[in-house]
């Protein structure tokens, strides 16, 4: 890896290792990713994708190295300021994490309300969210009650709704049919299109396809095997 | 309404098991300690109506003399809280005693007088039984002063079965205070575990543990107010059944005049178990959270 310094990386990793019981999930990554790229993060299962957003929202820490989102280090953010850092992303989760006892629009509106949005604005918002993800019919359902593709445009709608710079996407697509997934694969899009930086991992080849312009990082056994620009 | 109370509100309806059995143990928390606040308030009441507001006489030892009056006069003077003190030295009491019994042969066998020499004191103010057994103490601790009797003799012996159910009011309110305590500080952690993935969601979309934390406080502090206001209806409700079935049956013939709670005691029982739900989330919270 070359790491050249580019003039508007948002994330950066210096030799970032993860270990889980000792064993490397991730290995000497080294990774630098402009503002509004679009990276798309392939691999076996089991390769370490799923840590590799996980040490960027600090849902999990590295062992070794360092990471710098935005200028930030995240070694040094305290328990006080990680919302901040958080409200950053947009996440969608492989488990989609809805609230299951929530309506979608409560589900939705979470995320502004963390961020202490005032309700006049947050009513406003996710309703516009979720007329892009065409959930603005089922606002009032409740999460079971939804299909798998419509549950994970719930959450692509949550991950929208905050307006975050950086969108991190794990297994998007995974569970979900064809045409389900080129929906929400094209919502992302559309949002990359604003300006977003965004990070899919997924396994499925089949994604690379259908992506925009941008840059595929292959990673087996913890270490980044490759890299390409997708045309 | 504000978003927490409104989230409160849901997070009540749909635990609604569990928080209608907090909301009825800490109820019943609350009935139990403003029955005795109720016993304590009119029995106290009717103790300061016997003892004719804050009256007592201060009976002095053998080896008083005449010249020691003015000295002990000034000090209890100086206790303040001393509107009235008029000296009745023993031959006057007898002389009184005598005029109130005059029939009887009794006093004519009496060897001497065996009263002794004592002051009548009037308190300026006084506002509770006792501000009197306090300021009683107070003048007991003068060494010419033999006794210090405020009320009737019977009255100190009801005082002291007074006392002894004061001090058995304040165990089990104690431990019905506990008991409330423990039951809301396990629901909020039900409550918390029941909503694992809730909280989950909301640390990683970045909200701050303040956020976080918020719904279950004003969950507690519903679940308190509500509870305490449901303790004092129970005993209000019966409280009324009571006193109309008296005014037909009993009151004809005896006057008991048993009156409800006084407001500032009602609030606060109201301030106490709102205190008690929000304690118990605070309690279980800060086990959960580190
Ligand atoms: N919480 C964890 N505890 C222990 N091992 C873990 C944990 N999370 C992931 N791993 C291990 O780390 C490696 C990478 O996992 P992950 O990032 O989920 O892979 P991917 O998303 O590419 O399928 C795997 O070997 C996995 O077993
Ligand atoms: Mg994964």
């Amino acid at each position: 890896m070359n790491p050249e310094i580019k003039k508007n990386s948002i994330i950066r990793l210096f030799n970032v290792s993860k270990r889980y019981n000792g064993k490397f999930a991730l290995k000497d990554i080294n990774l630098d990713i402009e503002q509004g790229e679009f990276i798309f993060i392939s691999g076996p299962s089991g390769a370490g994708k799923s840590t590799l957003l996980k040490v960027l929202y600090l849902a999990e820490k590295v062992s070794e190295g360092q990471i710098l989102i935005d200028g930030m280090n995240l070694a040094r953010i305290s328990a006080s300021r990680l919302p901040l850092l958080r409200r950053r992303f947009g996440m969608v989760f492989q488990d989609f994490k809805l609230i299951p006892n929530r309506t979608v629009y409560e589900n939705v509106a979470l995320v502004l309300e963390a961020a202490g949005e005032k309700p006049g604005y947050i009513r406003k918002k996710v309703m516009q969210v979720l007329r892009t993800t065409e959930m603005d019919k089922k606002a009032k359902s409740l999460p079971p009650a939804l299909s798998g593709g419509e549950q994970q445009r719930v959450a692509v709608a949550r991950a929208l709704v905050g307006e975050p710079s950086i969108i991190l996407a794990d297994e998007p697509t995974g569970s979900l049919d064809a045409k389900s997934a080129q929906a929400v694969l094209d919502f992302i899009m559309e949002y990359h299109k604003k300006g977003a930086t965004v990070l899919i991992a997924s396994h499925n080849l089949h994604l690379l396809e259908s992506s925009v312009r941008g840059r595929n990082i292959e990673i087996t056994e913890g270490i980044i095997k490759r890299t390409a620009t997708m045309l | 309404m504000s978003p927490f109370i409104k989230k409160a509100l849901t997070d009540i309806r749909l635990n609604r098991f569990l928080n209608l059995v907090t909301i009825f143990t800490i109820s019943l928390s609350i009935l139990v300690v403003s029955v005795f606040l109720l016993f304590f308030e009119n029995a106290g009441r009717v103790i300061e109506a016997w003892n004719q507001g804050g009256r007592a006489m201060i009976y002095l030892k053998d080896d008083f003399t005449m010249d020691m009056l003015p000295e002990l006069k000034e000090r209890i003077n100086g206790l303040g809280n001393v509107q009235g003190l008029v000296f009745i030295s023993k031959d006057e009491a007898l002389d009184r005693l005598k005029k109130e019994i005059s029939s009887s042969s009794f006093l004519k066998t009496l060897q001497g007088n065996p009263l002794p020499d004592a002051l009548e004191i009037k308190m300026k103010s006084y506002n509770s039984l006792e501000e009197v057994e306090a300021f009683a103490e107070k003048i007991k601790a003068i060494e010419i002063v033999e006794d210090v009797e405020y009320g009737q003799g019977w009255l100190g012996k009801f005082l002291k079965i007074f006392n002894l159910f004061k001090i058995t009011g304040y165990a089990m309110c104690g431990l019905f205070f506990l008991v409330a305590l423990f039951i809301t500080s396990n629901t909020v952690r039900l409550a918390f575990y029941s909503r694992k993935l809730e909280v989950e969601v909301m640390r990683l979309v970045g909200a701050t543990e303040t956020f976080i934390k918020a719904p279950f406080y004003v969950e507690g502090l519903l679940q308190g107010f509500i509870g305490g206001i449901l303790g004092l209806v129970i005993l209000l409700i019966t409280y009324l059944m009571f006193s109309s079935g008296m005014t037909q049956g009993v009151s004809s013939y005896i006057y008991f005049d048993i009156r409800f709670l006084s407001m500032k005691t009602i609030g606060l029982i109201i301030f106490v178990s709102t205190f008690l739900g929000w304690f118990g989330c605070y309690l279980s919270l800060k086990q959960i959270l580190r």
